[in-house]
C-alpha cells in the first residue's frame, strides 16, 4: 500500500501529467481504476457507488470502469466520450491523469488529452496480439503521441494472467512495440508486464511474474522527467497582461504579468522583445511573496523592465541572444476537431501564445491516412478527426517555434471566428 | 543550447498555484466583465489568495460575487464581509430570497433546500450583471461530471452546459470567445484535490471560517451522515440530538452541508485527517449529491457553479 504524498519527509517531485490510451477492451478504465484505489485516489464512498452501480447492471465483479464515465450518457451506452482528468498522489508526486476514449471516433480527446501529457500509457492486451502483430489503434494512438510531442511512453501489457504469464508473449509484444515506436518516432519507451485485473506490477510487483524484477508501472511513472515546460529549452515568456497600480501611493508600477512556457529567466539579463525588437534588461521579477533572481519554466511572475519599451499583451520576451524568428506565413500539422469541415474560405483567428491573429489556410498539401497514420495521401479538405499538412497565413506576426523543438511555443490553436468553436489543434514545422 | 538549472524544482502546489495564476489572469486579459464567486468557504479563499498573486499591486479587474442561499451559516457570512473589506475588493451579493419575491425561483416547501435554487439567482446575476465570464472554486476531484469538464467551461444563452458538445481545450491555449448573452465559467483550481487546497491554506497560512476546524455542535445522525441542529435543520420525528466534536469540511447551504466527526484544530491536523480518510469531501458531507448517480450533472446543466 502506498503512503499519499507527505510533504514534509521525501522530496517533492511536483506534477507528472499523463494520458492512457488502448483499444476498447484493453482493460484500460480497469487499470487507472486499480491505480486510483492503491494510491488512494478514490475512496470508499466512491468504490460503493460503483460496486451499487455494477450491480445495478448485473455485472458480478466491481466494474472499476464506472468510476472514469463520469457522464449520463456514457453509463447509457457504455462507452467513455470525453476525457476524464483524475488525480492520485504517490510519495513523492502528485499525478494527473487525463483519460482518452479509445473509440477512433474520438481521436480529438486522446489529442486533447496529449497536449498537456508529460507521458503516455499505453495498454496493448496480451490476448489480442495475433500474428499480424499490434492492433491498428495501438498504432493510432502511439502515432498520436509522437505527433504531438509526448517525450515518454510506458507501454502495459496487461491481461498476462489471461497468458500464463508467460515471458514470451511479453517480450514478442515488447519487440513488436519497438518496432512501431521506431517507425512513429517515439524515443524513450519502457514496457511492463501487468494484470490490471488481479494489480501485478502496477503498484506492488506481483508474485506470478518473478522472472519480472520491475520497476512496477508507478515506480517508473514516478521516475520521469516531467518535461512539457522546459528549463532546458530557450526561453519564452508570453506577456498576458501589464499590471499597473492603481492609487498615489504606489509609485508607477508597471509589470509584465505572465507565465515562463520554457527556459529561465535571470534579473539583470538582457531580454528582447518580439515582436518589436527593442531590448531591455530584466529589472525585477516579482511575486507577491517578494522578488526572485530567476523564474524558471511553469512559474506565474511578474517582469520589470529597466526602460520604457513598446510591450503588452500577445508580445514575448526572449533572451537577448535567442534568434527567434517571426513571420506571417507558417506551414503545420493540423489536427481537425470540429464537426464543420476546415473551410480555406473560412476565417479563422489562430492562438500562439497569448497573442490571438485572423488566419487563412492557403492549402491543405496532404492527409494522414487515418488508419495507419504513417501515409500521406493528397487531401483539398480536413474533416472531424482528420490531421494534415497545411499552409497558414496569419494578419499579425507569429514566433516561428518548430512544435518538435519546443512543444509549448510552437503550438497554436484555430478558433472558428463565426461560431467561436475550437476548431483545430496546431503544431508549427520548421521553416 | 542547454542551461543549467540551480534553482529547485518547482514542487506540486507550486506548479499547482502558478497554473491557477495563468489562467486567472486570461480571465482578466480576455473577458470584458467577469465575476469571482466568492462565499467564505475554503475553496474561493484560495481563489482569492491566487487572485492577490495574480494582480497585485493593482486590484481585481473584476468584482467579488455570492449567491446567498439566506441559509448560511451566519459565521461564513461574517467572514466573507471582513474578508471583501479587509482585501479592499467590491462584493456583490445576489440573494435567492429576491429570486423567490420576484417569482423565479418557487420551492416546494419553504424549509426546502435552496442549493438547487442558486442556479436560478445565479443566471439573473450574470444577466443583471452583463458577465461574461463566471470564475469559481469548482474541482475535478469532487464529483465524476466535474472530472470532464472543462477549465474554461462553455455556457449558451440559457446559462446551460452541453457535457457532449464540449469544446476541446488544447495545451494552456484557453478559449474564452463567447456571443453576447452567453458565458464561460472558469475554475482555476480545476485540477487541484482537497488535499491540494488544505496544503495550499496550510502554506500560505490563510485564515478560513472557524467551523472548517473542530468545535462542539448539536448533530443527529441521518441516513450515515452527522446533520447539524439548527433552526432551519431541527431534529426529526424519533431522532435524538447529541453534542459530538465536529468539522466541517465543505460549507454550503445549511440544509444541505453535514459536518464529519473530527479533532482538528488547525489546518495541519485536517491535512493529517485528509490523508487518512476513506471518505470523499462531497460523500461526506452533502445530501444533496446523493439523489441519483447524476445529480450534480443534471444540476450543472441547468446552471449550477
Amino acid at each position: 500500500m502506498n503512503a499519499p504524498l507527505d510533504p514534509g519527509r521525501l522530496e517533492d517531485r511536483g506534477v507528472l501529467r499523463f494520458i492512457t490510451a488502448g483499444s476498447v477492451d484493453d482493460g484500460k478504465s480497469t487499470l487507472i481504476g486499480r491505480l486510483l484505489v492503491e494510491a488512494k485516489g478514490v475512496l470508499a464512498d466512491q468504490l460503493a457507488a460503483v460496486r451499487r452501480a455494477s450491480e445495478r447492471r448485473g455485472s458480478g465483479e466491481l466494474d472499476l470502469s464506472l468510476l472514469t464515465d463520469g457522464l449520463e450518457a456514457e453509463r447509457e451506452q457504455g462507452i467513455t466520450i470525453d476525457v476524464a482528468y483524475r488525480y492520485f498522489s504517490s510519495p513523492v508526486r502528485k499525478f494527473i491523469v487525463a483519460d482518452a476514449p479509445g473509440h477512433e471516433q474520438y481521436t480529438r480527446n486522446m489529442v486533447t488529452g496529449a497536449s498537456t501529457a508529460d507521458a503516455a500509457v499505453v495498454l496493448v492486451d496480451a490476448t489480442r496480439v495475433g500474428v499480424d502483430g499490434l492492433l491498428p489503434q495501438t498504432r493510432r494512438h502511439s502515432a498520436i503521441a509522437a505527433l504531438l510531442g509526448i517525450r515518454h511512453v510506458v507501454v502495459a501489457v496487461n491481461k498476462m494472467d489471461l497468458v500464463g504469464w508467460e515471458r514470451a508473449v511479453f517480450e514478442r509484444i515488447a519487440g513488436l512495440y519497438d518496432d512501431l515506436a521506431h517507425a512513429v518516432g517515439l524515443k524513450d519507451v519502457r514496457c511492463v508486464p501487468v494484470s490490471a485485473l488481479q494489480g501485478d506490477n502496477v503498484t506492488r510487483l506481483g508474485s506470478s511474474s518473478p522472472w519480472y524484477a520491475g520497476p512496477t508501472l508507478l515506480a517508473l511513472l514516478e521516475a520521469l522527467p516531467a518535461d512539457r515546460a522546459d528549463a532546458a529549452r530557450p526561453l519564452r515568456f508570453p506577456v498576458q497582461l501589464v499590471i499597473r497600480a492603481n492609487g498615489a501611493a504606489a509609485e508607477d508600477y508597471r509589470g509584465y504579468a505572465g507565465q515562463l512556457w520554457s527556459g529561465v529567466l535571470r534579473a539583470g539579463q538582457e531580454v528582447r522583445i518580439l515582436p518589436s525588437g527593442e531590448r531591455a534588461r530584466v529589472a525585477s521579477i516579482d511575486t507577491l511573496d517578494g522578488a526572485l533572481a530567476q523564474a524558471v519554466a511553469g512559474q506565474s511572475v511578474t517582469v520589470r523592465l529597466d526602460r520604457d519599451v513598446d510591450l503588452s499583451r500577445g508580445d514575448w520576451i526572449v533572451d537577448d541572444a535567442d534568434e527567434a524568428k517571426l513571420g506571417t506565413a507558417l506551414t503545420a500539422e493540423l489536427c481537425w476537431l470540429d464537426r464543420s469541415p476546415l473551410d480555406p474560405r473560412r476565417k479563422y483567428l489562430l492562438r500562439q501564445g497569448t497573442r490571438t491573429s485572423l488566419a487563412s489556410v492557403l492549402a491543405v498539401e496532404d492527409r494522414l491516412d487515418v488508419s495507419t497514420l504513417s501515409e500521406r495521401r493528397e487531401a483539398a479538405a480536413l474533416n472531424l478527426n482528420d490531421i494534415g499538412r497545411v499552409r497558414i497565413a496569419v494578419q499579425q506576426p507569429v514566433l516561428l517555434d518548430a512544435y518538435a523543438r519546443n512543444p509549448a511555443t510552437g503550438a497554436f490553436i484555430l478558433v472558428d471566428a463565426a461560431t467561436n468553436q475550437t476548431a483545430a489543434a496546431g503544431m508549427m514545422r520548421a521553416t | 543550447m542547454s542551461i543549467e538549472v540551480a534553482a529547485p524544482r518547482l514542487d506540486h502546489l507550486d506548479w499547482l498555484e502558478s497554473e491557477s495564476i495563468a489562467i486567472l489572469r486570461e480571465v482578466a486579459a480576455e473577458c470584458a466583465s467577469a465575476a469571482l464567486l466568492f462565499s467564505g468557504g475554503k475553496d474561493s479563499v484560495v481563489l482569492l489568495r491566487l487572485a492577490q498573486k495574480a494582480f497585485r499591486p493593482a486590484r481585481f479587474p473584476f468584482p467579488l460575487l455570492h449567491i446567498d442561499t439566506g441559509h448560511n451559516f451566519p459565521e461564513v457570512i461574517a467572514f466573507r464581509d471582513a474578508r471583501a473589506a479587509e482585501l479592499g475588493e467590491r462584493l456583490l451579493v445576489r440573494s435567492v430570497e429576491d429570486s423567490i419575491a420576484r417569482g423565479s425561483v418557487v420551492l416546494p416547501s419553504p424549509e426546502a433546500s435552496r442549493n438547487a435554487a442558486q442556479s436560478v439567482t445565479l443566471l439573473e446575476a450574470i444577466e443583471e450583471l452583463g458577465l461574461d465570464a463566471c470564475i469559481g472554486g469548482a474541482r475535478r476531484d469532487e464529483e465524476k461530471a466535474r472530472a470532464k469538464e472543462r477549465i474554461f467551461s462553455f455556457r449558451d444563452a440559457f446559462g446551460q452546459w452541453d457535457p457532449k458538445a464540449q469544446r476541446p481545450e488544447l495545451w494552456n491555449l484557453y478559449n474564452a470567445r463567447v456571443h453576447k448573452g452567453e458565458h464561460v465559467r472558469v475554475f482555476p483550481i480545476s485540477n487541484w484535490t482537497e488535499l491540494d487546497v488544505w496544503q495550499y491554506i496550510a502554506r500560505e497560512g490563510l485564515a478560513l471560517p472557524s467551523l472548517y476546524y473542530a468545535h462542539r455542535r448539536e448533530v443527529v445522525r441521518r441516513r450515515g451522515l452527522l446533520v447539524p441542529v439548527t433552526p432551519l435543520t431541527p431534529p426529526g420525528a424519533g431522532e435524538t440530538a447529541e453534542i459530538r466534536s465536529v468539522r466541517f469540511r465543505t460549507v454550503g447551504d445549511i440544509s444541505c452541508t453535514c459536518p464529519v466527526e473530527s479533532e482538528a484544530a488547525d489546518a495541519e491536523a485536517v491535512i493529517a485527517e485528509t490523508l487518512v480518510t476513506d471518505i470523499t469531501e462531497r460523500g461526506a458531507t452533502r445530501m444533496d449529491d446523493q439523489t441519483s448517480e447524476a445529480s450534480m450533472e443534471r444540476r450543472k446543466r441547468e446552471g449550477y457553479f
